[in-house]
């Protein structure tokens, strides 16, 4: 099953095997990890607990993208009704100071949760690289594998480390079955 | 005496959770009951996946086409009902001087309660890491989704001039250079309302995405695929990818849920700020997210038990989860009813002879009947739940959620109608009479509101697939107990 006479129009973009259960991917994972592959990922039909630790990955900035989202939020919020109730166009109402911010305190909240939401789907779209509808795993036959039942290693081509034979070896030794390359169809150049 | 003896366990049976048995107590109603129906066995994964996604996979049946075309009447009267207030006016309403919110406002409040517990369910018992509310969190957030859409058309209708209703509603630059006031709850209301239906939008589509992926990859047909495909955000099902996901789905939740008592906070306080003798009162905050949560657990349970019967869902919907469900619904029930006994109490408490009299007039005057019947179907007849056997009963069951859905709808017609008719000048005393425009516009409601749900259960997986292989025995490592 190697792609020693693939034809031109297409590449290898890498190797993936298969683990069968979830302790599974965490061994392969680790495996993989102490190898120092830098471009590589695991797929999963669910997020497996512990397996971003076992694959040695930071710590997401979701949260602070969240938090500093709503602050900009809440901030604009207050800013906003302040210029508009007190610099723009003042209108006593009800004999309360033209600056009367509790009343400003409901909308202020909402604006945090409204710009922290925003925010949160914004960095999910960049953090997890959605709106890509080309990944490479898309034209083989493991993607229905990975999102249904399957725990797939995938070595990237584009890491250093990467050989053919070093890549099925190690997904070998990280008990993996099933290693099959990775090949994307290319255009031909016109 | 009378506790039984535990049967010793057959051997390699597996003890799921492990029960401490060795004393006299037994703790079998402390033992969660299994998610699934089951309980321990290995369901395969591909078989979740079959299950859930085979409604919308096959050609729709007979009885979704007859549903279907049944809302459908039900959906046109509400357009009907809609276009001739645009044309005609409120004036086609029963609203009047001195009840100038009726019916719409009425129908707003009720359907803003149905959404809340969609967002109970799907972000703060996610938060409480209640893994039972898998099961029903899609469809409940779904339910949360439609419910805020029907509530947004009567605020909107009621303005008379949609079109031009941005103008008072929102801060925009208009040629008298005023701007809309901050100070009014009605402007709150306006902004909470309106973000809480995009989060709720936002928390739904990200729930959504790894389902989405698991319907493009399962399609045959070339639409099919392209479709699920473009909605699945090219989603891989990898671990660098659900990293984000979970934390981002974390704190989905940790906004949600906040958002979710203000915007019910909010809404009291439409009511709570002014000074119409009824309405103005501390307690309504509180009391008003109670009542919500009440009012739509009932709609869930009156929904879903449909679904798992209809989709044959039931061994992942299981007699378990309306179990419980009926516990929240007679918990809050109980705290509507302390609520509406408070409302008494502080009102003959604070002196204020027009608070008096509101109350008394509440449950003595010309309207009175409404206001029993509210008592009975909300405070009188959930008190039935208490017995397991009616909790885990669908024919004893399904008429108590009912009649909760029309008691939550008169508690609200209770307090805006009935307050407004009688307040402190008795020579402007009024009555109220819907005329049917506003029938139109409640009925109407559900068949908008049903009309969506059915299109939702016919092309969405109305059960979350990934989070419900997450959650089952043995599909995290180490038997779920890393670290």
């Amino acid at each position: 099953m190697s792609n020693a006479a693939a034809p031109e129009a297409t590449r290898l973009v890498g190797m993936i095997g298969f683990r069968d259960d979830p302790d599974g991917i965490i061994t392969a994972a680790e495996t993989v990890r102490d190898e120092g592959y830098e471009k590589w990922d695991c797929h999963t039909p669910y997020p497996v607990h512990g397996l971003d630790a076992a694959m040695g990955l930071k710590d997401t900035p979701m949260a602070y993208i969240c938090l500093i989202a709503g602050g900009i939020g809440a901030g604009a919020a207050m800013l906003m009704q302040w210029w508009m109730s007190v610099v723009d166009y003042p209108v006593r109402i009800g004999g309360k100071p033209l600056f009367s911010w509790p009343a400003f305190v409901p909308i202020t909240f909402e604006f945090f949760v409204l710009f922290a939401a925003l925010a949160t789907m914004g960095g999910l779209f960049v953090l997890c690289k959605l709106g890509r509808w080309h990944s490479p795993l898309h034209d083989t036959g493991v993607m229905e594998q990975v999102t249904s039942r399957r725990f797939g290693v995938v070595l990237q081509a584009d890491d250093e480390k990467f050989t053919e034979d070093g890549a099925k070896a190690l997904l070998e030794k990280a008990g993996c079955v099933d290693i099959q390359p990775l090949i994307e169809f290319v255009e031909e150049e016109a | 005496m009378n506790t039984p003896v535990p049967p010793p366990p057959p051997e390699g049976a597996v003890a799921e959770p492990p029960v401490e048995q060795k004393d006299e107590l037994d703790l079998t109603p402390l033992v969660p009951p299994p998610l699934v129906a089951g309980g321990d066995e290995n369901i395969p994964l591909q078989k979740i996946d079959d299950d859930i996604n085979r409604p919308f996979e096959s050609f729709p049946t007979k009885r979704w086409w007859i549903a279907f075309l049944a809302v459908q009447p039900l959906a046109l009267f509400f357009l009907v009902a809609f276009v001739y207030t645009i044309g005609v006016g409120i004036g086609s309403w029963g609203n009047n001087q001195p009840v100038g919110w009726g019916w719409a406002i009425t129908n707003f409040v009720f359907w803003i309660g149905i959404g809340h517990a969609g967002t109970l369910i799907s972000a703060i018992l996610y938060l409480l890491r209640q893994k039972w509310r898998t099961a029903i969190a899609r469809f409940a957030e779904a339910m949360t989704l439609f419910a805020v859409i029907c509530a947004l058309q009567f605020p909107l209708v009621h303005t008379g001039r949609p079109w031009l209703a941005a103008y008072w509603l929102l801060p925009l630059p208009n040629s008298n250079d005023i701007w809309v006031n901050f100070r009014s709850p009605l402007l709150w209301d306006v902004v909470a309302v309106s973000t809480y239906g995009l989060v709720s939008l936002l928390f739904w589509f990200t729930g959504l995405l790894p389902d989405l992926a698991i319907a493009r990859d399962r399609a045959k047909h070339r639409v099919r695929k392209l479709v699920y495909g473009f909605l699945s955000l090219g989603w891989t099902g990898s671990n660098r990818a659900w990293q984000h996901y979970e934390k981002a789905y974390l704190l989905f939740a940790g906004l949600a849920t906040p958002l979710v008592l203000s915007v019910h906070s909010v809404v009291s306080f439409d009511f709570a700020v002014s000074i119409v003798p009824g309405w103005h009162t501390t307690i309504f905050p509180p009391y008003f997210v109670a009542g919500a949560i009440f009012s739509g657990f009932a709609m869930v349970a009156t929904l879903i038990i449909i679904l798992r019967k209809y989709f044959k869902l039931e061994h992942l919907i299981t007699k378990d989860h309306l179990d419980v469900m009926n516990r929240i619904v007679i918990a809050t029930s109980l705290m509507v009813g302390y609520a509406y006994a408070i409302e008494f109490f502080v009102a003959w408490y604070s002196g204020s002879q027009y608070e008096r009299f509101a109350f008394v007039n509440r449950a003595m005057g010309p309207m009175a009947v409404w206001y029993w019947m509210m008592v009975a179907c909300n405070v009188v007849i959930p008190q039935l739940l208490w017995f397991k056997k009616i909790r885990r009963t669908i024919k004893y069951l399904y008429p108590i959620v009912l009649l909760v859905n029309l008691g939550m709808w008169l508690e609200r017609f209770v307090i805006i109608v009935i307050s407004l008719t009688r307040d402190y000048l008795p020579t402007s005393w009024g009555s109220f009479a819907p005329s049917w425009v506003d029938v139109g516009l409640l009925v109407g409601s559900f068949g908008l509101f049903l009309t969506l749900l059915l299109l939702f259960v016919r092309f969405l997986p109305t059960i979350s697939i990934a989070e419900t292989k997450a959650v089952l025995p043995g599909n995290q490592p180490n038997g779920g107990h890393h670290e």
